[in-house]
């Protein structure tokens, strides 16, 4: 039976198999190449960082580019915006925080598409974001609201077949969109 | 010590189709010498100008990068140093005003007026980088300077400036980035 999770971008070869209850790296790097990212814009997030950054690293198709400190993706994916280039900004929620000012600026108020990918540090995978006992989490998705960024989480691999679509349409409207990765990544 | 709007014009006279990135007061002197599609001045946050280059730099490798940083910037985004470097993109040229002050915030001085940005460059891995503090100097290597393999860094020791008109609606048009899109692209 077909569940969301069986897009073209779960047919690719490299997806794993769709397990309730998991969220396999392996998909979200096919989704992610499905929708036409090359480059992964990263400061390391311990959420991500063995089930979807390690992969990352070794993936011949995706472009890794170290960064420094997470606003750094804001600008380096803008420019490759301008010149018809896909970036995804793989980062932590902590760094998501201290990026604020530029996705207000950038993404929000230049309308850029700026794509991020967000690590819930610390996150308890059967709580919504909204509700977790860290403060840190609990703000992530009302600051998205309050800014007007779409958002979606990503839970399961279920959840992954929301990625192609939100990232084509981030594109096509030149807007900003941001995945949360609630449950580390294997 | 030169003055910047007089470096600026040096400049000029050896830019044809490289996009140029500038922000503040180093953006409202250079547009004012050369206004021309391909100046990028819609930075979004203080300090992404340098990060907003090296996206542009990647996207578009058969064509140079030259961004306009006032040292402020720079402080804000040292971090951009040691990526770019990493990254070390061949046709990224990097200057950096430095007049030792926050020029467009009032011209309070930056927190040391000592800070050695062209070593800091040359320790992070730049392929090349200067210190020009005479106009005849930098008149004669500004070819060079801009031709050779980068990533390339120039620190530009100038004066603070007489006071700015800062027209940010001009600076921040969004019909100058939609020119810039198709000027950049084409």
């Amino acid at each position: 039976m077909d569940t969301p999770a069986t897009s073209a971008a779960m047919t690719a070869a490299t997806a794993a198999a769709v397990t309730p209850g998991a969220l396999h790296g392996m998909n979200i790097i096919a989704a992610i190449k499905a929708s036409g990212i090359e480059y992964v814009l990263s400061v390391p997030d311990i959420t991500t960082s063995a089930g979807l950054l390690a992969p990352i690293t070794q993936d011949k198709e995706l472009r890794l580019i170290r960064v420094c400190k997470e606003d750094e993706c804001i600008g380096i994916a803008t420019g490759l915006a301008y010149s018809g280039k896909r970036a995804l900004t793989l980062i932590q929620h902590t760094g998501f925080l201290d990026s604020i000012n530029a996705i207000r600026g950038v993404a929000v108020e230049y309308k850029q598409p700026i794509c991020m990918m967000i690590g819930l540090l610390q996150h308890d995978p059967d709580l919504p974001p909204r509700a977790s006992p860290r403060y840190g989490v609990r703000i992530v998705e009302p600051i998205l609201d309050d800014m007007g960024v779409v958002h979606h989480l990503i839970g399961t691999d279920a959840d992954v077949a929301k990625i192609e679509p939100a990232i084509e349409t981030a594109y096509a409207r030149s807007e900003p969109v941001a995945f949360l990765i609630g449950r580390s990544p294997i | 010590m030169m003055k910047r709007d007089e470096c600026f014009r040096v400049l000029a006279r050896h830019i044809t189709d490289e996009a140029v990135v500038a922000t503040y007061s180093s953006a409202v002197d250079w547009v004012e010498i050369n206004p021309r599609p391909l100046n990028y001045t819609s930075i979004g946050a203080m300090g992404l100008d340098s990060s907003h280059g090296l996206g542009l730099a990647l996207g578009r490798p058969d064509k140079r990068v030259v961004v306009l940083q006032g040292d402020g910037s720079l402080l804000m985004n040292l971090g951009s140093l040691v990526t770019i470097a990493a990254v070390a993109p061949k046709n990224l040229v990097h200057l950096v005003a430095h007049n030792e002050t926050y020029e467009a915030n009032g011209g309070h001085p930056i927190p040391s007026p000592k800070v050695d940005f062209a070593g800091l460059a040359r320790a992070a891995g730049y392929a090349a980088a200067y210190d020009f503090s005479d106009l005849g100097v930098f008149a004669q290597q500004a070819a060079h300077v801009l031709e050779r393999d980068g990533p390339v860094f120039a620190t530009l020791h100038v004066e603070p400036s007489k006071p700015l008109i800062y027209d940010y609606p001009s600076l921040y048009d969004p019909a100058k980035r939609k020119a810039f899109k198709a000027a950049w692209q084409g």
